[in-house]
């Protein structure tokens, strides 16, 4: 693995932790079947995507599981996440039901937003996601902004607020971290940031869009403490999240983790990633994907088998064969739905009281 | 009851009242704290309140209006100054993008229940970059609800209306009258949005303004009365999104006549929509072509001389007045 990947060389991990945390093994297999739903999921997606099922953009968590799966691990009810259009999997290690995230996809009215918003802006404001959102960037101040309320609010809740490496370059980023620190200094800021920095906004890699590519650092501007954490290993993830997400639920100031992973998908369901990164480079990074590494982790440690392992994938399989058959027989949602929720109030769709 | 107030204090005793009422109320904005206010609408009220509800913001529109939306989504209810709107256009991926949206593509789960207000409007020679009547702009998008009071009763009404509505709400102030003067009813004046107020009551023209321009109209009725002996209604729409299509076409029902004022430049304007909305709804009631009056096609200069020619004059008012009852201009 090469430094110029992003992921550090062996040996000179730039993560202060590494990972070797007690987690105990029950937990790691439960862990290890919430991935390996995602991974299917995203597989399925793929697929309704080719077959003209799934409109609009489409974009996959594939090879990033552990980011998300680790860092909610910390979550505590009453928390908020945010996120950008890259949402599924929030969504799904959230606890909502694949069925209607599947059916949101495929565009019907049993959808998780009744078929309104579709990949990019999946929400289950009961289980605290906030939304997935569809402009890079975008969603940084309304993070900060949730994070502000929380602590208004004087709950000891905490946002996790996950980032792109894509938008680390726009200006919502700087103003929204900005403030972020700023509030901060008086405990009111309790926000924290998850730079998922899968090495690529889109075709760009982090080399092209900045000449200082320690994304951790970026937050120094702003006095927000940070670190980075290997990504793809889920335990560091674990071992991380709990210790800064405990941090900033006790002090109320942000804290910024960069995660250094890798999306071994292409951005979006429609890109040629070969054009701007190599056979190799992916293949390198697939050597490291996160599921591959606890599948390692499990056989050494003897819980599972292989048996076991396909056992679970197929179970997993199963669980999203159902989604996508519930998404297909779904009727499409009513075209009364189009009126609705434009306002809050009265009158949706006029605003009128 | 009703007491003689500045179109500032107006405002400002709006903002108080809900901050007393309700604790999720908080202002921010650059330099409406310490500094109180550059308009001095905000000034004393960081003693008040203290700076976790009257919140100093750096400059940056952007961060802190997106930061609002976040808090309105949870429960609170921002109240955001743009210093003046000529700044919103930094804040627009937010209001536009997230604002007015996340509630319809979050499928109704969140409610955006926020303000942004600050001074819209020229008139000051403050030029091309500070100078910008935004309704029409603001006014396009489904999901936001946009008001421009022009009077200190309406802007103390309208506000008030505005804190409560747990929708994202443009408030457009008119910049250059903060130190008028007019009656403002005591106590809770809650105005409905989406309702016009007939400004002054006529029946041979009917004038459609908003904002500062309503008093233009005002003046121009007077001088139509008196030189021409013409009776001019005005009408100050006061609500841009929701829009009170109702008072407008029962006017014109009665005057057969219509001129639409506007500060803002021509093409896709309001104007252009009251009059759609007059020729849709009344169109046989018309005895003449409905007028447009609307600042000129150029971004706002700085002379005196200039700026004056670049938005309506009460001349160029009257004279369309005069062409829809084929009268001679003068």
């Amino acid at each position: 693995m090469s430094a110029e990947n992003g992921y550090p060389e062996n040996g000179e991990s730039q993560a202060r932790n590494e990972g070797a945390v007690a987690t105990d093994t029950d937990r790691l297999v439960n862990l290890y079947h919430e991935m390996v739903l995602i991974r299917a999921f995203e597989e399925a997606c793929g697929r309704g995507f080719r077959q003209g099922k799934i409109g609009g953009y489409l974009h996959v968590y594939t090879g990033q599981e552990a980011v998300a799966t680790g860092f909610l691990q910390a979550f505590k009810e009453g928390d908020k996440v945010i996120t950008a259009y890259r949402d599924h999997a929030h969504a799904l290690l959230l606890g909502a039901d694949p069925k209607n995230i599947m059916s949101e996809l495929y565009g019907k009215g049993t959808g998780i937003v009744k078929g309104k918003g579709g990949s990019m802006h999946l929400f289950d404001v009961e289980r605290g996601l906030m939304g997935g959102y569809g402009i890079v960037g975008g969603h940084i101040p309304i993070g900060v902004g949730l994070a502000y309320a929380q602590r208004y609010h004087e709950t000891d809740n905490i946002t996790q607020l996950y980032l792109g490496d894509g938008a680390i370059s726009t200006g919502a980023f700087h103003e929204a971290t900005n403030l972020s620190g700023l509030w901060g200094k008086d405990g009111m800021n309790p926000c924290l940031f998850i730079v998922e920095n899968n090495q690529y906004g889109m075709g760009t890699s982090v080399e092209r869009t900045t000449a200082m590519t320690d994304l951790a650092a970026k937050f120094d501007a702003y006095g927000i403490e940070n670190e980075k954490v290997d990504g793809m290993d889920l335990e560091a993830v674990i071992e991380c999240a709990e210790r800064v997400a405990e941090q900033v639920r006790e002090s109320g100031k942000p804290y910024a983790v960069e995660a250094l992973t890798y999306r071994t998908a292409p951005h979006g369901a429609a890109d040629f990633f070969e054009k701007y990164r190599t056979k190799e480079e992916v293949e390198e990074w697939r050597q490291r994907d996160p599921i591959g590494l606890l599948e390692k982790k499990l056989l050494e440690q003897g819980p599972l088998d292989e048996e076991q392992l396909d056992e679970i994938k197929n179970e997993a399989k199963e669980r999203i064969n159902e989604a996508v058959k519930f998404a297909e027989e779904s009727e499409q949602p009513p075209i009364e739905e189009l009126y609705t929720d434009v306002y809050a109030g009265a009158d949706e769709y006029l605003g009128e009281e | 009851m009703a007491e003689t107030k500045t179109y500032r204090e107006a405002l400002r005793e709006a903002m108080v009242m809900e901050m007393d009422r309700d604790e999720n109320v908080v202002l921010m904005g650059e330099d409406i704290g310490v500094y109180g206010g550059t308009h001095l609408i905000t000034d004393g009220l960081i003693d008040q309140y203290g700076p976790r509800r009257i919140i100093d913001t750096p400059i940056s529109e952007l961060g802190f209006t997106g930061a609002a939306v976040g808090m309105a989504m949870e429960g609170m209810r921002p109240v955001v100054e743009m210093m003046t709107w000529n700044f919103s256009f930094l804040a627009t991926d937010q209001i536009i993008q997230s604002a007015a949206k996340v509630r319809y593509f979050s499928g109704g789960q969140v409610r955006v229940p926020m303000v942004i207000r600050g001074p819209n409007g020229g008139g000051v020679q403050l030029s091309a970059q500070h100078t910008h009547s935004l309704e029409n702009l603001y006014g396009h998008f489904p999901g936001l609800k946009v008001v421009s009071p022009v009077t200190p009763n309406d802007v103390k009404g309208l506000m008030l209306t505005a804190i409560r509505d747990d929708n994202c709400v443009i408030f457009l102030e008119a910049g250059a009258l903060y130190g008028t003067k007019g009656e403002v009813k005591e106590g809770d004046n809650a105005i409905p949005f989406g309702k016009a107020r007939i400004a002054r009551e006529g029946s041979d023209v009917t004038l459609v303004a908003y904002g500062r321009q309503v008093n233009l109209c005002l003046r121009v009725a007077d001088t139509l009365e008196e030189e021409d002996s013409v009776s001019a209604e005005v009408i100050d729409l006061r609500s841009i999104r929701p829009f009170d299509e109702d008072t407008i076409v029962e006017s014109v029902e009665k005057t057969h006549r219509a001129v639409a004022v506007q500060e803002q430049w021509r093409w896709f304007g309001v104007a252009s929509e009251v009059a759609a909305i007059i020729q849709d709804r009344a169109f046989d009631y018309l005895d003449a072509p409905v007028e447009r009056v609307s600042g000129a096609e150029v971004p706002a200069p700085y002379a005196r001389n200039l700026e004056l020619a670049a938005f309506p004059s009460e001349e160029q008012v009257a004279n369309a007045a005069r062409r829809v009852l084929y009268m001679e201009e003068k």
